[in-house]
């Protein structure tokens, strides 16, 4: 979370051309017309609670009524809507019945988003490298598919996972996630997986999982990213992801603690809100026993890449 | 392109411009003779219909506005839909054809209507299957300038409207020499669906006009960290803008030249009607004063203003009386991202100038439902404020992902011009400034008070009232007995601005006018983190919708079912 308040920070003061107050308080303003108007009370009262208050009073002499909610009478009746039965029949209905609710709310979408699909230069390396998610569902109810890996260009991937999830809203901006991972580039690996993904104050997109393998190891990663428009077109992406692991995972080269960060910036331009190409730079650190595995293993233990790629949606 | 006025008073000169248009073949009128594939192309505008049986088809093929291409939906081949001009005390028929692909509908917005001809499917009729014709029949109960639309799928999106104006059983209060039409409405060459996708899934997507690095909004950095910290936007005014619409004016965009002819002197009526799915519209003619003489189909004393916002599904009357040689009518989309624009002329091409776009509005703490008065001016600070605080909703609110903000401390509005007028340097329409011409019959003091919340969550792009949306509320009313009186509170927990829609009845603004004289409207703009009350008589026995008249909002969820109870005689 130090890392988000980082960013945070960095968000902060990044408007560079936001230096006017905001515009005159309501309260400040006049409405002519209102003033104009035959027993037109002040407009803005509204802006003030007391003065609200006192509006409020005004009206009760014109027009009474009651203040506090009640519950409707017994005559009111009860039960579902059904008044259009009596008169083309509930069998004529149904069906429209039916329509209306199944468009009206809690209706499945798809969407796939490739959030980084991109060839990096990396020290005398050339490597791709894709970052595809998606779901379907509702609002609050969906299934998720995340898929990333990558490889040097020409070979097959030497790590590559996917993931099949599903979500549930639990906050406003908030899902809960929960379902299984599997690596399908290194040793065979199935992970149970639980996350959290949504987005947190100021515009901070985050996914953040746990995963448990057959084997036993318990790891974390933690994404972080947030668009910073520099125009209505040309948009700013920080982000941010650390991997944790809460033992050493020889066989998979991951040591406990912090095993590796990575924090980039990408520079799209959206021609389309769905289509934008993209060019960045990323460093990526392993640390503790993980810089280790990559000396053992003839890697460095950091390193800096140049990016481009797409990001596309739909 | 010049409207032909309706037929009343100044009829015959008027009706020789449309008479001549009309008799002309449609390639004289400028239209390509090349059969675009799809079908027929769809034409802009529309003719009049009257008389006890009126003949509907609802169609689809290609549209083009503007050099811009979509596929539509027509009213008897033109959007909008052909101007029904009926009579109040006749009795009317209307037998609608369906020539889609997919069922359809036709909803009298504002009409008084037995519940079953409301043309709601899943409420009031299981409605028109493809190849099948519907006879609605119903009196005609009342007059004033209504419309009517597709209450199916997104249809209304693609151009199912059209204006419908009931001309009264006796004297028409105002005096005037002409009188016109102008339905404003959108072009998008979106496939509706497509736009409601993008809502869901694309954060901001028809926005852009959203803070940056490199724009001029009147904004702090500190008031920029909030904004962001909220996880709200500050220039959310409208979810579809010009970035997809065009504007449109009787069918025609702004460049397209549709112009209403006037002589210096006359007075002249414009019925103003929103006929938009998505759009809030803030019209002015510069140089020109206007004259509301009714809302929503019901005459109001006649009050003058120089500009006023109309919310989608509102209708208003104004008389103008022009001298100069042209005027420009702009309604501009209250984002500021677009206008739809006609002409009054003298003389068929006479034009005035154009004023430009002004800048967008801004959200700002007020509409957040922060209405603190002390030490808020000009130092609005969000410190030790919540902005979700759900134990200030009523028990019955379902507390969920479904609200992502609860206003603080919401108060009426109703003088509030609505978003970008607030500050202008003319007078603009309130809702506090309508008074019923006419007294309400009903006057009695309400015997309860409903109180419903309007709230959402933007993100996930959820609407709903009380929290649920009507997929989780379908089969739960908001129930009222027999011709019981029921004051109606809304109170608005998100920061968009809500036309809020009852069919089948009128309901009577509370805005400070005495009860016979509060003003009857079918449509109310909830302002941002307002509240909104209403007074109801409940003496339309039946099911009726209840809905955010924003398209997308209704389909995000914004909408239950009212049930009235019959006579208790009836049973129903």
């Amino acid at each position: 979370m130090r890392i988000a308040i980082a960013f945070a920070l960095l968000a902060t003061g990044s408007p560079l051309a936001a230096q006017h107050r905001q515009h005159a308080p309501a309260g400040e303003q006049k409405d002519h017309a209102a003033h104009e108007a035959v027993g037109a009370q002040d407009p803005d009262a509204g802006h003030d609670l007391h003065a609200g208050h006192a509006m409020n009073d005004a009206a009760e002499p014109a027009s009474p009524g009651p203040s506090m909610e009640t519950p409707p009478p017994a005559s009111a009746g009860s039960g579902p809507p059904r008044a259009a039965d009596a008169i083309w029949g509930s069998a004529a209905m149904a069906a429209s019945r039916e329509e209306l609710r199944r468009t009206h709310g809690d209706f499945p979408v798809f969407w796939l988003q490739g959030d980084r699909l991109e060839t990096q230069l990396r020290e005398g390396q050339d490597l791709y490298l894709w970052d595809i998610q998606g779901y379907y569902g509702g609002p609050t109810s969906r299934l998720w598919f995340k898929s990333e890996g990558e490889g040097e260009w020409g070979a097959s991937p030497e790590d590559a996972e996917v993931q099949a999830l599903y979500a549930r809203a639990f906050a406003p901006f908030w899902d809960m996630q929960a379902g299984i991972r599997q690596d399908i580039a290194g040793p065979d690996t199935t992970h149970a997986v639980i996350g959290v993904q949504g987005l947190a104050p100021y515009m901070f997109e985050i996914d953040a999982a746990l995963f448990l393998s057959h084997r036993g190891d318990l790891t974390a990663r933690i994404e972080g990213e947030v668009d910073q428009r520099i125009t209505q077109r040309l948009i700013l992406q920080p982000r941010i992801e650390a991997n944790l692991s809460a033992q050493d995972v020889p066989e998979l080269g991951i040591g406990a603690g912090i095993d590796q960060i990575e924090a980039g910036a990408r520079l799209r331009y959206e021609f389309r809100r769905e289509f934008a190409p993209y060019i960045g730079i990323e460093q990526s650190w392993r640390t503790g026993k993980g810089a280790d595995f990559a000396r053992a293993a003839g890697q460095a233990s950091s390193s800096t890449s140049l990016v481009a790629g797409i990001r596309f949606w739909f | 392109m010049t409207v032909p006025p309706l037929s009343r008073r100044g009829l015959f000169r008027a009706a020789g411009v449309a008479s001549a248009l009309a008799a002309l073949p449609a390639w004289a009128r400028g239209h390509s003779i090349h059969r675009q594939r799809g079908g027929t192309p769809i034409r802009p505008g529309f003719d009049e219909l009257a008389g006890p049986v009126i003949d509907l088809s609802v169609g689809h093929g290609p549209r083009i506005v503007q050099g811009r291409k979509g596929h539509g939906i027509a009213i008897n081949g033109s959007v909008p839909g052909p101007l029904l001009r009926l009579k109040q005390g006749d009795s009317v028929r209307l037998n609608v054809t369906n020539h889609l692909a997919e069922d359809t509908s036709i909803h009298w917005h504002g009409l008084l209507v037995p519940f079953h001809m409301d043309g709601v499917p899943g409420i009031s009729f299981p409605g028109i299957k493809p190849g099948q014709t519907f006879t609605y029949e119903f009196p005609v109960r009342q007059s004033g300038t209504y419309w009517y639309h597709s209450h199916s799928g997104l249809q209304e999106q693609a151009g199912h409207y059209g204006p419908l104006v009931i001309d009264p059983a006796g004297e028409e209060p105002a005096e005037y020499d002409r009188d016109y039409i102008l339905l404003l409405s959108e072009f998008t060459p979106l496939d509706p669906h497509k736009i409601m996708h993008r809502l869901r899934t694309g954060k901001g997507y028809f926005n852009f006009q959203q803070t940056s690095w490199s724009d001029d909004y009147p904004l702090s950095a500190e008031d920029r960290r909030m904004w962001a910290e909220m996880r709200m936007p500050a220039t959310d005014i409208a979810d579809v803008t010009g970035s997809t619409y065009t504007y449109l004016a009787n069918g025609r965009g702004p460049q397209e030249g549709l112009e209403y002819l006037f002589r210096p002197g006359e007075r002249v009526r414009l019925r103003v009607i929103n006929g938009a799915a998505m759009t809030f519209f803030n019209l002015r003619i510069p140089g020109l004063p206007m004259t509301v003489i009714a809302a929503d189909g019901q005459n109001v004393k006649p009050v003058e203003v120089d500009e006023f916002q109309i919310g989608t599904a509102e209708t208003y009357d104004v008389i103008v009386e022009p001298r100069a040689e042209a005027y420009s009518i702009v309604a501009e989309s209250m984002d500021r991202s677009g206008m739809a624009l006609a002409t009054l002329a003298s003389r068929p091409g006479a034009r005035a100038a154009i004023p430009p776009l002004r800048q967008p509005p801004l959200l700002d703490m007020g509409d957040m439902g922060m209405n603190h008065g002390d030490g808020g001016h000009g130092a609005h600070s969000m410190d030790g404020m919540k902005m979700r605080d759900t134990l200030l909703l009523p028990p019955d609110v379902k507390v969920g992902p479904g609200i992502d903000m609860v206003s603080m401390a919401p108060v009426d509005k109703l003088g509030d011009p609505g978003l970008g007028l607030r500050d202008v340097e003319h007078r603009v329409l309130n809702y506090r400034m309508l008074s019923a011409l006419e007294p309400n019959a009903d006057t009695r003091e309400p015997s309860r008070l409903l109180e419903l919340h309007l709230t959402g969550n933007m993100e996930r792009y959820m609407w709903s009232f009380d929290g649920e949306m009507y997929s989780a509320v379908h089969d739960r009313p908001i129930r009222f007995a027999w011709n019981e009186r029921v004051r109606v509170k809304l109170v608005n927990n998100t920061m968009m601005a809500h036309p809020i829609h009852l069919h089948g009845m009128f309901f009577e603004l509370v805005n400070g006018e005495d009860a016979a004289h509060q003003p009857r409207k079918n449509v109310v703009i909830v302002q941002p983190g307002a509240s909104v009350q209403f007074d109801l008589t409940a003496n339309e026995p039946g099911d009726w919708a209840f809905h955010c008249h924003l398209l997308y909002h209704m389909h995000g969820g914004m909408m239950q079912t009212v049930t009235v109870m019959g006579p208790p005689e009836s049973g129903t």
